[in-house]
């Protein structure tokens, strides 16, 4: 471990406007936003070699070369498991980059979960289950990302005393960046605790509000080595880790079969390496994106992480003090899943970078270290990034 | 928000070459049966071709004494299937072999259900051809 450590940066980030109705194809929000991030990094698409998306993108990696008229991939990859794959798909340009398969690899999720025809957040009746597991529970009316979540953290809630409300500081942190930051969709709209408490239950124990939010939108992210890095037009976002985690006898969603179920195993998992091989501890970090697609997901994963002891998650973000900007471990600077836009996790990446370069409409002072971390209760994902 | 429509069916129980014994086991014997490692005897749900503890491609199918408690539970509120009537609670039953089934309560509201509650199983004729185990409370 650690020979990665610092070799690659992110040096290029791009994005199309983050909506509820883009009018158009994922294929043409890829491109869009792939050639954003080509023009921040002041490269030329020619540079291009290698690509990585998730399994999920309907924006294929053969119609994006031909679109766009890369001449040569000579490394691409896909990653699985939904947002799980965020950090993943940096975890997959680092090895191809650092083993000389490919010099300029971009990373790129495109989205239509809000005016696609079936949203992440909802169930086509239609629908066969494919997957085994979730055609054990489909029958029981078991169908929905939120229901799969609210399991593990009714549990929580119940191990730790959690009661209502006390998750509404998460959702509230994350609004209060999105109203500084002119591209999230939640911008111009505030959220108190009382709006929070009186939004409607989605499924028991989580409310509308504990939920990310669908989206439109595309978001391409430029990894090289850091030598290449010096003399493109960025200051670079040095890589200090990256890792992906799967843990045993897990479920997509549904890991109900473990002991315990309040603990993110893969989270606690790839924690361990990615500090490691970033040679920190939680206490070096200055800003953290973690992801948020359900708001007991943050508290979860700063247990799993090491932040905080077990059970200690909640109390640390209550009333906000420490996760808000001017805390000690200020969170989701750009308003994060929940009222950012739910990228799938890849625009918390995009604002781990904006961090490091001192560019966030949430700027953490002197931030010089930024944690980025995928999806959770699947195979996941996480990135260190450093400025120096 | 999806209205409920009582002729919409719930969507039916997806099986493979791994799982399908789960369900012909429920469906002929009218038991709940869970699948055993003959070596270590730990248990496996949902099924699987080896035990995760041993490796041992010998597994066995074994009733189940169709006792647990509640181990967790969440409740819809907002419908996203004409099938399914809100609200709604599926559980996460603890049986006393250890393994977790997902499933539904038969004879209590949404609210009644509480994490600890001692259930036990009910084996209900979902469809024709498929039985689904759901849960009652126990009589304790
Ligand atoms: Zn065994």
């Amino acid at each position: 471990m650690g020979t990665v450590r610092d070799k690659t940066a992110i040096v290029g980030i791009g994005a199309t406007e983050f909506s509820q109705n883009c009018g158009r194809s994922e294929l043409r929000m890829a491109l869009e936003a792939i050639l954003d991030a080509v023009e921040d990094a002041g490269l030329k698409v020619e540079d291009i070699d290698g690509m990585i998306n998730y399994t999920l993108d309907t924006a294929d990696q053969i119609e994006i070369v031909r679109s766009l008229g890369i001449p040569n991939l000579s490394f691409f990859s896909k990653v699985p498991y939904g947002g799980g794959a965020s950090c993943g798909t940096i975890a997959h340009a680092v090895a191809a980059v650092e083993s000389g398969m490919a010099n300029y690899v971009v990373c790129v999720r495109s989205i239509r979960d809000a005016s696609g025809p079936v949203t992440y957040g909802d169930f086509e009746p239609t629908r066969v289950s494919g997957d085994t597991y979730m055609g054990m529970y489909h029958p029981y009316g078991l169908l929905t990302p939120v229901s799969w979540v609210a399991m593990f953290a009714q549990r929580y809630k119940h191990e730790y005393g959690i009661k209502d409300g006390d998750l509404g500081w998460i959702s509230l942190v994350n609004r209060e960046n999105a109203n500084r930051n002119p591209k999230a969709i939640f911008h111009n709209r505030t959220l108190s605790m009382e709006e929070y408490m009186n939004s409607p239950i989605n499924v028991e124990p989580l409310r509308r509000h504990d939920c990310c939010l669908s989206t439109d939108g595309a978001v391409a992210i430029i990894v090289t080595s850091a030598e290449r890095a010096k003399h493109l037009k960025q200051r670079p976002a040095y890589i200090s880790g990256v890792i992906q985690g799967m843990s045993t006898n897990g479920e997509v969603m549904t890991s109900y079969a473990r002991e315990d179920i309040t603990v993110l195993h893969e989270t606690e998992a790839y924690g361990k390496k990615l500090f490691e091989m970033a040679d920190m501890t939680p206490k070096d970090i200055d800003v953290a994106q973690f992801y948020d697609a359900f708001s007991p997901l943050v508290p979860m994963q700063l247990e799993a992480l090491g932040f905080v002891g077990k059970g200690e998650g909640v109390p640390y973000c209550e009333g906000g003090t420490r996760i808000r900007l001017d805390g000690e471990l200020p969170i989701n600077t750009s308003g994060g899943l929940m009222s950012e836009g739910y990228l799938h996790g890849m625009n918390l990446i995009s604002e781990g970078v904006r961090q490091i370069r001192g560019t966030s409409t949430s700027q953490v002072k002197d931030a010089e270290i930024s944690l980025v971390t995928g999806g959770l209760g699947v195979p996941s994902s996480g990135l260190i990034l450093k400025r120096r | 928000m999806v209205k409920h429509e009582e002729k919409v069916m719930t969507p039916r129980p997806m099986m493979n070459q791994d799982t399908v014994e789960y369900w012909e086991k429920l469906q002929e014997t009218k038991q709940l049966h869970l699948q055993r490692c003959q070596h270590c005897k730990t248990y496996s749900h949902p099924p699987r071709p080896t035990c995760y503890k041993c490796r041992s491609f010998d597994m066995e199918w074994v009733p189940s004494s169709g006792k647990g408690v509640i181990h967790s539970y969440v409740v819809y509120h907002r419908s996203v299937h004409p099938g399914f009537k809100t609200p709604y609670e599926v559980i996460l039953v603890e049986l006393e072999e250890g393994v977790r089934l997902v499933s539904n309560m038969v004879d209590c509201e949404p609210d009644e259900v509480y994490i600890g509650m001692p259930v036990e199983v009910v084996v209900d004729q979902a469809f024709e051809d498929v039985a689904m185990p759901r849960f009652k409370r126990q009589n304790i």
